[in-house]
């Protein structure tokens, strides 16, 4: 068992309707995996599902394996280890994610006394250290200023020190740049992957946005409707996307060069929870949908190393008729 | 800082001017004071008497200029019933009302913030609705009727405790309960609609993404971020403790600075009632003050604000 998490049927209820619908994902140790897919279609629901962290109204099922050791449904005390001592987290929205009356070194100082044993004094010299990691300047000013005294990407900076501080195997970011501008997107993705590089740490990327994945990210899986439909090597997913939902995101990207061309959008709209199509919830979009698609949900197939979909027009190609 | 208690001290100066000004216009615009003490029956030279002794026939600036003049001095007026001091009469019966109201409110805080707490960190569960349902019924229904009905089960019917007077402890607990389930069931709501509005928040998801066990989640990020807007609604409370307990200490013929002004208002006796209300205004804005300077020191997005203001 060499991954590090390993996601087997994982599904989410909310009320009479399923937010996620059976995920199998693996992270191997020091992988950085990009998972992409439109809002709403389960990406942060995976991990907030997977470490506990949904309220207490949804029904979660599955296994999640962190380390070989099941964690979903643990006891809170078992849990509370694991976040942000194993498993960090980090979110969209830094400035509301940061608690507005605590100054940040507390905050940071929690993480470290909870993870590392540290206090007082030694809590303060690991804090500013961390803040000078992530490259926040004037780090020892900066441990008592509050939140709302710091720009959008500081802020995301400092969330980004905090996950640190328990030494995480892996860092799930949530969004984390798209609540920020341009240019401290690239700042925050270079972080994220110099971190990773210089810590051995895991990554997991979520994003809406392929392109924040692509130059971050080793693996990506991409999620429809609850589901993951495609996961490949990010090259390889580029290059060869074999699910028509793949397939319509990168053909909804802008070319960088070449004559300009209108974007090709994909028609049609993502089913509601509550109102899922049987059989491939993709179908009723799908250029290339057969009339298998709409009978039972497709299952993931191996179309190569590291490469699956699940599709059945996809599944047949690799098999000659 | 300074400029902005100064600037604070400056409004709370003018509310208190406009609520003594509103109070001497209307108590000498809704009858005349001289004919109500002195009877209906008076012969008009007596009434002439008294109007001119406390300077009634003067038109309404003078005396209004008069009145002004005579606070700046510290000089509050005379009773016109017994003609001892405004102020003596309101002092004396100020500790009576604050037996009241503080022990009632120190009811409010004990029952109402747990109350609403716990109502939110169980959501839709029983405690929630019970405590839901009972705040509703603890504000809905007015503390006169409230007050009527303890004294029918716990003096009437059962004979447990004294209806009215203040002759020992036990005659003070069915006043203080009657004023403590309302504002206990106001901060029970308030609370925990506060606290559910903060641990909605994407910081409290980020405390236990972190690892913070679910208690330190509740007492060290929850609650002080909880705690701001229900000072706002304990701060309205202190400041009503002079002038909270009119109701109440009428229902239960308590000897309270509330029934003084009940009395002096039914009798027009002007100097007693603008006493009172000068001392309410004053509390009132001075509590509001104090929520003011409380927020800067809950709140650091706020404390820029004042620094800067």
């Amino acid at each position: 068992m060499s991954e590090l998490v390993s996601i087997r049927g994982l599904t989410v209820g909310f009320g009479g309707s399923l937010a996620l619908r059976g995920i199998d994902l693996d992270i191997g140790p020091g992988e950085a995996l990009g998972l992409v897919g439109e809002s709403g279609c389960g990406k942060s629901v995976t991990w907030l599902a997977a470490l506990g962290l949904l309220p207490a109204r949804a029904r979660v099922s599955g296994s999640v394996r962190l380390g070989g050791a099941e964690i979903l449904g643990a006891a809170p005390a078992v849990l509370d280890r694991v976040r942000g001592g194993r498993v960090a987290m980090i979110f969209q929205d830094p400035a509301s994610s940061l608690n507005p009356v605590h100054r940040i070194g507390r905050q940071i100082a929690e993480a470290l006394g909870l993870h590392q044993g540290l206090r007082g004094a030694a809590a303060r010299k690991e804090a500013r250290r961390l803040l000078d990691q992530v490259g926040i300047p004037d780090a020892g000013r900066r441990l008592d200023a509050y939140p709302h005294e710091l720009s959008g990407g500081q802020n995301q900076r400092v969330m980004i020190a905090m996950a640190l501080a328990g030494r995480p195997e892996l860092l799930v970011a949530d969004e984390p740049t798209t609540a920020l501008d341009v240019t401290i997107q690239a700042q925050i993705l270079e972080l994220l992957g110099a971190l990773r590089r210089d810590l051995g740490m895991a990554l997991v990327l979520i994003s809406h946005d392929l392109g924040v994945v692509a130059d971050t990210c080793e693996r990506v899986a991409v999620m429809y409707a609850g589901r993951i439909v495609e996961a490949a090597a990010t090259a390889r997913l580029f290059a060869a996307p074999a699910h028509p939902y793949t397939q319509g995101l990168l053909g909804a990207l802008p070319p960088v060069d070449g004559p300009r061309r209108p974007l090709a959008a994909i028609p049609g709209g993502v089913p509601e929870p509550w109102a899922m199509p049987p059989g491939c919830a993709f179908a009723p979009r799908c250029p290339q949908r057969l009339p298998a698609c709409t009978e039972g949900l497709p299952a993931a197939v191996a179309l190569g190393p590291q490469h699956s979909a699940a599709c059945l027009r996809a599944a047949r190609e690799l098999v000659p008729a | 800082m300074l400029r902005f208690l100064g600037f604070r001290l400056l409004r709370a100066a003018v509310t208190i001017v406009l609520v003594v000004s509103f109070a001497f216009l209307v108590l000498r615009l809704s009858g005349d004071p001289a004919q109500i003490i002195m009877g209906a029956d008076a012969p008009p030279e007596a009434v002439a008497a008294f109007r001119q002794a406390w300077g009634l026939e003067e038109p309404l600036y003078v005396q209004y200029l008069r009145y002004f003049g005579a606070i700046l001095r510290g000089d509050l007026g005379r009773s016109m019933r017994d003609g001892r001091e405004a102020i003596t009469l309101v002092a004396e019966r100020i500790p009576a009302t604050l037996a009241l109201t503080v022990p009632a409110l120190l009811i409010k805080l004990c029952i109402g913030i747990p109350a609403g707490i716990t109502a939110a960190l169980h959501r839709n569960s029983l405690i929630d609705r019970a405590v839901m349902v009972l705040a509703v019924a603890g504000f809905t229904v007015p503390s006169f009727v409230l007050g009527l009905l303890l004294v029918l089960v716990f003096a009437v019917q059962l004979g447990w405790l004294p209806s009215g007077g203040q002759d020992s402890w036990r005659h003070a607990i069915l006043p203080i309960v009657t004023m403590g389930v309302g504002g206990a069931a106001v901060l029970a709501r308030f609370t925990r609609s506060a606290m559910l509005e903060v641990l909605g928040q994407p910081y409290i998801r980020t405390a236990s993404a972190k690892g913070v066990p679910w208690r330190a989640v509740v007492w060290g990020h929850a609650l002080p971020n909880a705690a701001i807007p229900t000072v706002t609604i304990i701060g309205f409370m202190v400041g009503s403790l002079i002038a909270g307990a009119v109701v109440v200490e009428s229902v239960f013929s308590w000897p309270g600075v509330g029934r003084l002004l009940v009395v002096a208002v039914a009798n027009r006796d002007l100097a007693v009632v603008q006493c009172i209300l000068l001392l309410v205004a004053a509390t009132m804005v001075t509590a509001n003050l104090v929520v003011d300077l409380l927020y800067g020191a809950l709140d650091p997005r706020l404390r820029n604000a004042v620094r800067g203001a």
